[in-house]
């Protein structure tokens, strides 16, 4: 590291100043290495200077629709950007957004964290490997393909369920179905969890993986089943591990644009029922809205993309706190 | 002495009675087979109910018998077992049926001519045509991305490694996390405001610009990772034979990962590849051949399978051109993340010896 101490041991004939002697302490700079370091380091104030754009440049362009809203922006069910004056607000796609990526989580992590165990501790090592590549495969699989497959082979598969849900929940009112396609938002959130499945399996057999050896076999040693090992050493190791990976899953499935444009068929109101058509997203929605809107439209859309940014960065912010949380207290687990 | 009480022909008593290996089938088969009774006896016809009440018989059947023979633990244990094998099994169906409908309906007018084709004056609805224009957009607007893209990610995360240290280095990996997580959608929103700004019109560059944001932060984060598995000691050996920083740096950290970051980027090139929202908002889309990414809307392949798919009010003709485009996405998806694996496996540092 300190090629330096060598330059300092050389005869000091004259004796330098103290500004040279730090800068030959600090070890000798030479024209490449500066342009090095300033590229490099440009790079990442680059990386910062884009982020801040982004920010300024949406919070800009929103101030100038909403500034402009004659409805509530946070409570109006419409979105007329067309008229004179100008109507419009996210409530509905605000809650449409929650509700399709909370059914995506709730059908999606235990069967995620189930198949991770099946690979970490069920599956037949030769089959392991091989699957676990595979579902790496399915995790680059691009969102409008899944879009595609939901809208031209799901939806159509969906009417069994609808019908049994119905005849059994339809009393709840969240079940009721008025028997159309099943372009709604339990089949988006469906879809939702199956492209999200992948992300959370892969991350949540990464943890699951590093559990300690030592803790599984001292588990075993003292006579416990594999669900035991799996409940009392695994499960606990990996707790934080799988709810970061569920968060990623969130960011996902919060910012999903083309699956849920191509598989709902949206209006601007809240219903109760998960299963009649109906609802929006903030993606789907900017998605769907863009072609046809004017210059103040866009600005509009450009809003409520903003408000779907900043909860998808307090999602992701608190995975990676919980991640960096992890960090801390695993740090000497050799 | 002991062994004569090995010998003992008694059963151990450590280890408790055990059911044979055939039982859980045996369970399986007769829980299907009072399930499809059941049925009948009851007039259901829908096959779910069938198969949720066997499912829920062979779970009931399955801890009865393992806690009576076995105890609760045991009985326990196989509960979990059959659960975990069942969200497999419900996790394969709709992953297999997705690749599969996309293999057989994408193959039907996947063929030279589609390849070399662009849809041209071919209506919507009608069949013909091809995905040649979507192909080069493509092309073009995931080179030019890649092209800021990685040079940028690279030597940001040559800095974090190399030379970061105080608040600027922490700014940068704390921001670098939050793009992470940026929706497609945002990215292409953000072009687009300083697009409405400066009164432009659609073209492909807009969309690379957008897909280089996305591509970033996955660069600087997989680069990262593979300099730091450089060993230290190959930068003290260099420096030490008086080799400037910024040398060791190109000659000898970056050649030793040059595998891992080629990757990285290759990765991030198909994780771009199938983005759609943002080329949707910024590049518009383009029935005739652009070869120009710095004027005029252009196609690219993910946009072409949305607007197939939107825009043909269900004719049969544009959802076959829309699962061959997919087909050719996914292929090429693959593709470069096998080569991008094998890249990985082939340079990977040589370790023992």
């Amino acid at each position: 590291m300190d090629i330096s101490t060598q330059n300092t041991q050389a005869p000091p004939t004259p004796q330098p100043s103290p500004a040279e002697q730090k800068r030959a302490a600090r070890g000798a700079t030479r024209p490449g290495d500066r342009i090095f370091l300033g590229l490099s380091r440009g790079s990442g104030i680059f990386l910062l200077v884009i982020m801040a754009a982004i920010a300024v440049f949406l919070t800009y362009r929103a101030t100038l629709a909403i500034s402009k809203d004659e409805g509530n922006f946070l409570t109006t069910f419409e979105w007329n950007t067309g008229t004179v004056p100008p109507v419009f607000g996210i409530a509905v796609l605000a809650y449409g957004t929650i509700v399709s990526s909370i059914i995506a989580m709730v059908i999606a992590v235990p069967i995620a964290v189930a198949i991770a165990l099946f690979l970490t501790h069920y599956a037949p090592r030769k089959l392991g490997g091989p699957i676990a590549y595979v579902i790496d495969l399915l995790a680059a699989v691009p969102s409008i393909v899944y879009g595609l497959w939901g809208a031209l082979i799901l939806v159509p598969h969906m009417d069994g369920l609808f019908h049994w849900l119905n005849d059994y929940f339809g009393w709840t009112g969240i079940f009721s179905w008025e028997e159309g396609p099943a372009r709604s938002m339990l089949t988006v959130g469906i879809l939702l969890a199956i492209m999200i499945l992948p992300i959370i399996t892969n991350v949540s057999r990464e943890v699951f993986r590093q559990v300690p050896q030592m803790h599984e076999e001292a588990a075993l040693a003292l006579g416990a089943t594999r669900w035991e090992v799996i409940r009392m050493a695994v499960l606990p190791f990996g707790r934080s591990g799988v709810i970061s990976a569920s968060m990623l899953g969130l960011g996902r499935a919060l910012g999903e644009t083309m699956a849920v444009a191509t598989v709902l068929s949206p209006d601007f109101d809240i219903h109760a029922s998960l299963l009649n058509p109906g609802g929006g997203t903030f993606a789907q929605n900017i998605a769907s809205k863009f072609g046809e809107a004017s210059e103040f439209g866009r600005d509009a859309l450009i809003a409520s993309g903003l408000v779907l940014f900043v909860i998808t960065l307090l999602v992701n912010g608190a995975a990676r706190a919980i991640i960096a949380r992890r960090k801390e207290y695993s740090g000497a687990n050799a | 002495m002991s062994h004569a009480t090995i010998a003992d022909k008694r059963p151990s008593t450590l280890r408790g009675a055990r059911l044979p290996k055939w039982s859980p089938y045996a369970i399986a088969l007769g829980s299907i087979a009072v399930a499809i009774g059941i049925g009948l006896g009851a007039g259901l016809d829908s096959r779910i109910q069938i198969g949720l009440i066997a499912g829920l018989l062979f779970l009931l059947g399955t801890y009865v018998i393992a806690a009576r023979v076995e105890g609760s633990r045991q009985a326990k244990d196989r509960i979990a077992t059959s659960l975990v094998w069942v969200a497999f099994l419900l996790a394969v169906v709709p992953l297999a049926s997705l690749v599969w409908s996309t293999v057989v309906r994408g193959i039907k007018v996947l063929d030279v001519y589609f390849l070399t084709h662009s849809m041209g004056v071919v209506a919507d609805s009608e069949p013909g045509g091809g995905i040649y224009h979507a192909i080069l957009g493509t092309l073009e607007q995931v080179g030019l991305a890649t092209l800021i893209a990685a040079p940028v990610g690279v030597l940001t995360a040559i800095y974090l490694v190399e030379y970061g240290r105080g608040k600027l280095a922490q700014a940068i990996t704390f921001f670098v996390d939050v793009m992470t997580g940026i929706p497609s959608i945002v990215a292409g929103l953000f072009i687009l405001s300083i697009m409405l700004m400066l009164d432009m019109q659609p073209f492909g560059f807009a969309g690379s610009m957008a897909l280089a944001i996305l591509m970033m932060p996955v660069v600087v984060r997989s680069t990262e990772e593979m300099l730091k598995l450089v060993p230290n000691e190959l930068r003290e050996a260099s420096l030490a034979l008086g080799v400037p920083k910024w040398r060791t740096i190109l000659k000898v950290v970056v050649p030793t990962s040059i595998g891992g970051i080629t990757t990285g980027i290759m990765l991030a090139v198909a994780r771009i590849t199938g983005e759609t929202a943002p080329v949707l908002l910024l590049v518009f889309g383009n029935s005739f051949i652009n070869a120009n990414p710095f004027e005029g809307a252009q196609s690219s392949l993910p946009l072409y399978i949305y607007q197939q798919y939107a825009n043909s009010a269900g004719s049969e003709a544009a959802f076959d051109r829309a699962w061959a485009a997919s087909l050719t996405l996914i292929a090429f998806v693959m593709i470069l993340n096998l080569v991008a694996r094998g890249i990985a496996r082939w340079k990977a540092p040589k370790t023992g010896r």
